[in-house]
């Protein structure tokens, strides 16, 4: 079970702004989900080891060779709210 | 308030964060910015674009494992990346990939302080805040340059070993000797190429439990290192006299006032929620990328330092000579060239004599051959030049270069090699100086003076007053 | 004399590039004959009205090709099919877009699906929903689910999808055409929008299996971009083969037709797919998956715990929506996440973000990193008997517009038989292998049949997949004018 608190607790790490029936809705459907979920706790995974990856893979470097960077008018256009130079943001502390 | 040390223990631990000396960004083609205007360095891998993905610059692993095998450290046979997920506008993915788990290496040493881990991070962003004071507090508004993000960066994580304040700078200033030696960074503090977190927590004198610790950040030479240290241990001390309790929480010094504050609310912040970096593949640095990154480290500094020790120089020479590898070599050169030589006075030599005549004749980068240096050396040892005399010779040395030899035979500084010549000018003196010469006899030593002037004014000073 | 459009938007890639090397038809007419098509699937986001370019002279030249708005385009919106994006013009293009070019693809459009990849029925999009060109009130499944619509219903010659826990695959299923989901690593990532990135592949989706090969043999290969991506080493090769003797399928019985949730007549044409491999010469053998059933319970758990940090960087700063008026930089950032996503995004970020969350590390994501090894335990073990794999695709045909919005985890139980595959990095195709009629009564609807192999074996996939696709025998959908 996932209640309202852990619902607005989770919210507010992902950054998240929830409306009232959102944060019942969520309880209810990440609560049903998590329960589904929940029965891989039946497993034995005793000495299993996690896989995050599946690529057999090591060492994929880049040589430290420079390459162009972007022009700042086309990256700074995407901005939503650019400021000059750069990219302007409400303050951390307002 | 007494001095806290008499109640408490200090316990220090250190985070220093070394930007990397590369010619690309961590994770993208990008060449790192130091000063150029804003957003110039930036492509979609460090701007966070969608779909842009992540690859490993090649040479900071190289600049990595060599930091680490210089601190001493045991390498991860295999380390993975991981996502440090929080948000803040310096970090444009949302997460700062980092190592978590297993670290590039671990389990290292410098002199008496234990590395608990080095591992590879990129840099954030830049941020000003705009506001009246130009401080985060009164800002209204925030500009982000993103020329610095993804700057390629070592973290270096100590044991809490360090028991002071100035036990902690000293260290410091050892690691960065150490870090610049091997050629991955510039580690200037002014610039940020080097940057120093300190955990400081205190424990009752004679306790083994650990204090609670709090974290101060932004210290940004090696003397507000020092000085916020001491100032965050005195509030703590004081907080603890009080009965009060000490609040894990990320500090903030102000070098201006002295002030300690709390950085942000970190209510949150703890929560990082790391998870293996899926855009990457694991480390695992090959026998020969160990080798490639340990070949070019030369003897350390902590090395040196021992070693000097071993031969008899004093602390001060030791660590000085330890911290500059040319003047380190200077001397090494001359105690290669003559064996017989007392390291000792070799070290003296150079540390005084050499560096004070370069510095008085501002020729910081004149150089005098191990040759004439053993000949000046020689002579002394011989008490055929007086230490006047041999500094009068290194002079020349260092203004006009020269045969040592030819230098004094000019200069008319020949030893006083007959010493029947010498008695018969000491006789003189003191026929010439009676009165003083009445005084030394009846014990006054003081009175030596104008005897010992008349002498080494018939002698050009060739006499030596010892 | 100007071709009959609807002849010209029913043939397949290798089909009209055979007519262009003949000279029989020109490409302009190709590619116009998609432009002009009225998209009344709600299948594009956006479409081109003129090629970007000189068809060229690469194994590709002329197709006319559509795109998941999930690859970047440089300069042409792209938004993953998400409001947060809404505008974005990217500053660069994917890699597999590009390498489709390169060979002389033409992109038609950049096509609709569910938001950020996340659904099984297209509804997720916050640019309205695609429907089946086979029943219009019916989803086209998803996520790739314009892609899907777009080469089943006559609006693209084949069409490039990606699929994290079976979003080429069942909407293949679901639109009665063909969609692979190769081998993790084979195509690169880089220029895809990431949902959860160590399960993210592209593919194509295609009218036939031989369309599948051309296109993924012009888009493997390892891209320096992308530290992920392996390639197939150019081992692609163009199907050819007719009988499928001397090869062994396995079937495991719980993890197949009889699985519960399981539409009778998607049952029905899977058992009658088995028959069709053993009267191609295969062996059919039982094979046991123990841990398949536990693929949805770790893919609900690891792909929102990538997503959710995947999708942390939509924070109103760079590029992309930006809510107005906040007060301060953490209302910007929740005002503009709550703006910018629809639902099931929130969901699966909430998901993923408590699964990741102090406490409950050890008991989600942990546990289902090792589910994860069980599962592709399971399958290695199964390859050493066998040389495929076969299931239905999906456990229905496409169900009605709206049927499942309400219930996420129904919904979820779509990618039953696709995530498996998706957690083990594996390679599977699915194929249109009959019609059934959907449980409620009405017309005949598309069945997939979902073949699986060993990771790197792709050419082998598209040869048996080849030779049960003559077999079969599947009439795809006349094009409507
Ligand atoms: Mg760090
Ligand atoms: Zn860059």
């Amino acid at each position: 079970m996932i209640d309202r608190d852990q619902v607005l607790h989770v919210a507010k790490l992902a950054r998240l702004e929830l409306s009232e029936a959102e944060i019942t809705n969520m309880s209810g459907e990440l609560s049903a989900i998590l329960e589904h979920v929940e029965r891989i706790g039946q497993l034995d995974l005793e000495g299993v080891e996690p896989t995050s990856h599946v690529v057999p893979l090591e060492n994929v470097l880049r040589p430290d060779e420079p390459r162009p960077s972007w022009p700042r008018e086309r990256t700074l256009a995407e901005a939503p709210d650019p400021a000059g130079d750069a990219y302007r943001v409400p303050s951390p502390q307002a | 308030m007494s001095d806290w040390r008499e109640r408490y223990e200090a316990v220090i631990g250190l985070e220093v964060h070394v930007q990397l000396r590369t010619r690309t960004k961590m994770f993208c083609g990008c060449e790192p910015s130091f000063g150029d205007e804003p957003n110039l360095h930036t492509c979609p891998v460090c701007l966070a674009h969608p779909g842009a993905l992540p690859v490993v610059n090649e040479k900071a692993v190289g600049f990595a494992l060599a930091i680490a095998l210089a601190l001493g450290c045991e390498i991860a046979p295999r380390s993975i990346f991981h996502r440090k997920n929080y948000f803040y506008p310096d970090i444009p993915k949302g997460y700062q990939i980092s190592q978590y788990d297993i670290p590039l290496a671990t389990a290292g040493s410098l002199g008496d302080v234990r590395v608990h881990r080095v591992h590879l991070e990129e840099d954030t962003a830049k941020m000003i805040h705009v506001g009246e004071s130009g401080r985060i507090q009164a800002s209204t508004e925030s500009l982000v340059d993103f020329n610095r993000a993804g700057t390629p960066l070592v973290e270096i994580v100590t044991e809490p070993d360090l028991s002071g304040p100035a036990e902690a700078r000293a260290w410091a200033q050892l690691l960065r000797e150490t870090v610049r030696q091997t050629g991955a960074s510039d580690v200037s503090m002014e610039e940020g190429s080097l940057r120093c977190d300190a955990n400081v927590s205190l424990r009752p004198a004679g306790s083994k439990a650990l204090g609670t610790k709090t974290e101060l950040k932004n210290m940004n030479s090696f003397r507000f290192l020092e000085r916020g240290i001491a100032a965050e241990l005195e509030r703590q001390a004081a907080v603890l006299d009080a009965g009060g309790q000490i609040d894990q929480e990320t500090l903030h010094f102000d070098p201006v006032d002295g002030s300690i504050t709390s950085l942000r609310s970190k209510e949150y912040a703890h929560d990082y929620r790391y998870l293996p970096e899926p855009d990457l593949v694991p480390l695992a640095p090959t026998d020969e990328m160990i080798a490639a990154a340990g070949a070019s480290l030369g003897e350390l500094p902590a090395d040196r330092e021992r070693r000097y020790t071993e031969h008899g120089l004093t602390e001060a020479a030791a660590r000085q000579l330890a911290f500059d590898p040319e003047l380190a070599a200077e001397v090494d050169g001359i105690l290669a060239a003559d064996p017989g030589l007392e390291p000792r006075l070799v070290a003296n030599w150079i540390l005084n004599d050499l560096t004070a005549a370069r510095r008085q004749l501002s020729k910081p980068d004149a150089t005098v051959g191990p040759t004439d240096h053993v000949y000046l050396l020689g002579a002394l040892a011989a008490k055929e030049l007086s230490h006047q005399a041999a500094r009068q010779v290194l002079d020349e040395l260092v203004e006009n270069g020269g045969v040592p030899a030819e230098i004094v035979e000019r200069l008319g500084l020949g030893g006083a090699e007959d010493s029947s010549e010498l008695e018969a000018i000491v006789e003189q003196a003191l026929a010439e100086n009676a009165e003083a010469a009445e005084k030394v006899r009846a014990g006054k030593a003081g009175a030596v003076g104008p005897i010992v002037g008349a002498v080494m004014k018939a002698t050009k000073g060739r006499a030596d007053g010892g | 004399m100007t071709p009959d459009p609807r002849q010209l938007r029913s043939l397949t890639v290798a089909g009209g590039l055979e007519e262009l090397r003949s000279g029989r038809l020109d490409a302009a007419d190709w590619f116009g004959a998609y432009a002009s098509a009225p998209d009344d699937l709600g299948a594009f986001l956006w479409r081109a009205e003129t090629p970007a370019g000189p068809a060229g002279e690469g194994e590709l030249a002329g197709a006319p090709i559509a795109i998941k708005d999930i690859f970047c385009t440089d300069g042409i919106t792209t938004t993953a099919g998400s409001r947060i994006l809404e505008g974005h013009r990217p500053v660069f293009t994917a890699t597999a877009v590009e390498r489709l070019t390169q060979a002389g693809a033409r992109v038609v459009g950049k096509t609709n699906m569910d938001e950020f990849a996340m659904g099984s029925s297209n509804e997720n999009s916050a640019f309205g929903p695609v429907q089946n060109p086979w029943d219009r009130g019916r989803v086209p499944g998803g996520s790739s689910g314009g892609s899907a619509a777009a080469v089943a219903g006559g609006l693209a010659a084949a069409a490039l999808g990606t699929d994290t826990g079976g979003s080429i695959r069942q909407p293949a299923s679901l639109c009665g055409i063909v969609g692979l989901k190769p081998t993790y690593g084979a195509i690169s990532r880089s220029g895809m929008i990431a949902f959860a990135s160590s399960l993210d592949q592209c593919g194509p989706l295609t009218r036939d299996v031989t369309d599948a090969a051309i296109l993924l043999r012009a888009m493997e290969g390892r891209d320096p971009c992308d530290s992920t991506s392996v390639g197939l080493g150019g081992s692609v090769e163009l199907p050819a083969r007719t009988d499928l003797s001397g090869l062994r399928f396995g079937v495991a019985a719980d993890f197949s037709a009889s699985a519960e949730g399981v539409e009778p007549g998607v049952a029905a044409v899977f058992d009658r797919s088995v028959e069709a491999i053993r009267e191609l010469g295969g062996e059919i053998v039982d094979v046991a998956l123990p841990h398949a059933d536990h693929g949805l319970s770790a893919y609900y758990v690891i792909a929102p715990a990538e997503a959710s940090a995947n999708l942390a960087r939509f924070d109103g700063v760079r590029y992309g929506l930006r809510a107005e008026g906040a007060a301060d930089l953490t209302e910007m950032y929740e005002r503009t996440r709550a703006q910018g996503f629809g639902p099931e995004v929130k969901r699966r970020i909430m998901l993923g973000t408590y699964a990741l969350s102090a406490g409950y590390y050890d008991a989600y994501y942990g546990r289902a990193l090792r589910v994860r090894t069980k599962i592709a335990d399971d399958l290695a073990r199964a390859f050493e008997a066998v040389d495929f794999l076969v299931t239905p695709t999906s456990p229905t045909v496409a169900f009605e517009i709206g049927a499942k919005a309400a219930d996420p985890l129904a919904m979820y139980l779509s990618d039953y038989f696709t995530v498996p595959m998706s957690l083990a990095g594996t390679p599977a195709i699915s194929i249109p292998a009959g019609l059934a009629e959907p449980p409620g009564g009405g017309p005949e609807l598309p069945v997939g049949l979902q073949i699986a192999a060993p990771a790197f074996a792709e050419s082998r996939l598209l040869d048996a997949a080849f030779a049960l696709e003559s077999a079969l025998g599947f009439a795809p959908l006349e094009v409507a004018a």
